[in-house]
């Protein structure tokens, strides 16, 4: 199905899947490894502060190891960042130990449903972007916000659907809506997609890719249920292209009401 | 306006008995919301807790019930991963008198405080471990453990040690901001007990005697930028069912009040120490797995920290229940990794210095005492192997320096 759908892409870069993956929660790096290759994606996340950045290759924070940068574009990211300044020092730090200039950034200084600071989030983009950053920001889903981000040079938005692990899927349909009708950069609905039916409502909404993490993580079997996302994100993309019959109130009635206005 | 005016306020009793006489139908309904994470008052949030942890929610089938839950909920919000932490100890020199702990002043024991090179051997020794996660832990002494000496103490290790928390005794919130500035991420305060007559009982003299003043601490180390801030009750004071309502009140508040500190709990049972001191109530292997399921179970984003106090089998057993953090391979004595310290060892009585040690070249018998017997003794490694192998991935370093930089 993959082949049939428009390519994606982020700030010029082709992307063979719509489907990001995130790396947290995973009972080991091997199951992560394999859930990565089950999922088909093509973009990792990692938040940095599991990995070593000493560039001593601490065997005892080896989550970048498991990461094939060959077959995946590695996408660190600032988890754990409740400021500007800490997600920028972040952001520096990873881009010396792994030399990837792309970051996707994460401030949350509510460390109890890991919400979006805006404020905070529109600044550090600013920042990065003038240093050469290429800038994915996780965001509440607020319209006006992912204008502002996308005007400071952003290569995307990531609207949450719903806090993180929360699997509670699109619970911000409205404003998700506006910010994909809106948008001249790729739309990432990121955080709380529970089910592949969650992915696979945001791609039929339009958006350009989603980021599951949590569900994957800690299903009974990652590598299954990564192979379920995939192709629900795949069915979802094919779906919107085609455009989903409209919904109606009431069935449609077989028998015309107006059909006779042809009989003469 | 801090804690201490809610608690003041909290009906302690009311909801201890209600907790006694909870029944099947108000166990069943405070599960269910709890489970389905149902969004309630801070009155009913209370009720639905003292219903969790009543002696009708112990019988074997709810029991079971709240600990499926409490897994399935542990797992969504905090995965598949236990982060490991070990303790450094500082020093064991201490101004107050707690009946309790083998600290106390009063007690006759080798004490000794480590120089700041001291505290590098012990740390390059647990770093090599594995660790990256540290929590400095030192008796309450103006003069040994001063704020200065602990601030230094984490300038340090702040380059190496991508996490660094402190368990001292309570500073005012400008010596805090001083520690965060310094590089300190978490800070651990325990009341010990919620029950104010007891408190007064176990706290016979030193500072440690204002029970309002440590109430307010996570108040204050909060404000002075603490990321991660740890609360808890030493379970086996005073009644628990009681201590635990408190501890969730006081839980509730905080999450509410200080929303950018991530709140941690813990939940110690008495161990053997010196002084002898023998727990005043019994909590049972049995109560403390209702307690773990029933803080998950009442705040689902909240960490839950077992440390080496309890046996192998039971933080294993504890492990899919709820907790987030553990310690392992932990020395509760200053200079216990690497025998650090021994020519500064001296024995006091009363806070008052009566034999000095002869430097200890040749014998290794001498050493610090430590602040109680841990009842785990496997070596982290163990403790990491045996995570793995229970399906959890264990994680060593899950912060970063430059996140710490105050």
């Amino acid at each position: 199905m993959t082949g049939q759908t428009s390519t994606f892409r982020i700030a010029g870069r082709e992307f063979g899947s719509r489907l990001i993956m995130g790396t947290g929660k995973f009972a080991s790096c091997q199951i992560m490894a394999a859930a990565a290759a089950a999922s088909g994606t093509a973009i990792v996340t990692v938040a940095l502060r599991r990995a070593d950045l000493s560039g001593q290759q601490d065997k005892f924070a080896n989550i970048l190891s498991f990461i094939d940068t060959k077959k995946y574009l590695l996408l660190p990211n600032t988890s754990g960042a409740r400021t500007a300044e800490e997600a920028c020092r972040l952001a520096r730090l990873g881009r010396e130990a792994t030399g990837s200039t792309w970051i996707k950034l994460e401030i949350h200084p509510d460390p109890r449903y890991l919400l979006p600071d805006a404020v905070e989030t529109l600044k550090s983009a600013e920042t990065l972007i003038k240093e050469g950053f290429t800038v994915l920001p996780y965001i509440n889903a607020d319209p006006v916000l992912a204008k502002r981000l996308e005007d400071v040079g952003c290569a995307t938005v990531m609207p949450l659907g719903s806090p993180i692990g929360s699997a509670r899927g699109i619970e911000t349909r409205a404003s998700i809506e506006i910010i994909i009708e809106q948008a001249n950069v790729p739309v990432v609905v990121d955080a709380g997609l529970g089910a592949p039916s969650h992915a696979a409502e945001a791609m039929e909404m339009g958006a350009d890719a989603v980021l599951v993490n949590t569900a994957i993580a800690v299903a009974t079997d990652p590598v299954r249920m990564a192979a379920a996302f995939k192709a629900a994100v795949e069915a979802g993309r094919v779906a919107f292209e085609l455009g989903l019959a409209p919904k109606r109130r009431e069935a449609e009635a077989t028998s015309p009401l107006t059909s006779f206005l042809k009989e003469s | 306006m801090s804690f201490i005016s809610e608690f003041d306020q909290l009906d302690l009793t009311g909801l201890t008995s209600f907790a006694e006489n909870a029944t099947g139908a108000t166990v069943e309904a405070a599960l269910a919301r709890s489970a389905e994470e149902v969004r309630r008052t801070s009155g009913m949030l209370l009720a639905d807790f003292a219903a969790l942890v009543s002696p009708k929610a112990a019988e074997p089938q709810y029991l079971e019930e709240m600990a499926q839950s409490s897994h399935r909920l542990s797992a969504k919000h905090f995965g598949r991963v236990i982060r490991l932490f070990a303790p450094i100890y500082l020093s064991n020199e201490c101004i107050n008198v707690c009946k309790y702990c083998g600290f106390s002043r009063d007690n006759p024991i080798l004490r000794v405080t480590l120089t700041l090179e001291q505290i590098k051997t012990e740390a390059a020794f647990l770093r090599e471990q594995g660790f990256r996660h540290v929590l400095l832990v030192a008796g309450d002494h103006p003069h040994f453990a001063s704020a200065k000496y602990l601030r230094q103490c984490v300038t340090v290790l702040h380059g190496d040690w991508p996490s660094i928390s402190l368990e001292v005794g309570p500073m005012e919130t400008d010596e805090y901001k001083g520690c965060v500035q310094a590089g300190a991420e978490g800070l651990t305060i325990y009341q010990e007990t919620y029950n104010r007559a007891v408190y007064d009982k176990m706290h016979v003299s030193g500072p440690k005697k204002d029970f309002t003043w440590r109430l307010e601490t996570p108040e204050r180390a909060s404000s002075a930028g603490f990321k991660r801030v740890g609360i808890g009750a030493l379970l086996g004071l005073a009644p628990w069912r009681s201590e635990v309502i408190a501890l969730t009140s006081h839980a509730n508040y905080l999450l509410k009040h200080c929303w950018r500190s991530q709140l941690m709990l813990s939940i110690p049972r008495i161990r053997p120490a010196a002084g002898e001191f023998q727990p005043l109530v019994h909590v049972g292997d049995r109560d403390l797995v209702q307690l773990v399921c029933a803080l998950r179970l009442t705040f689902p984003e909240v960490g839950i920290v077992l440390s080496t106090r309890e046996s192998p089998k039971l933080r294993d057993g504890l492990i899919p229940l709820g907790v987030t953090m553990m310690s392992a391979g932990s020395h509760t004595e200053p200079g216990g990794y690497t025998g650090q310290g021994k020519e500064g060892l001296h024995l006091t009585k009363g806070g008052r210095v009566i034999k000095r040690m002869a430097p200890l070249v040749e014998s290794e018998g001498e050493q610090a005492t430590v602040q109680f017997e841990i009842a785990d003794n496997r070596t982290p490694i163990e403790v990491a192997a045996r995570l793995e192998s229970m399906g959890y991935e264990p994680v060593w370093k899950d912060w970063e320096v430059v996140l710490s930089e105050g």
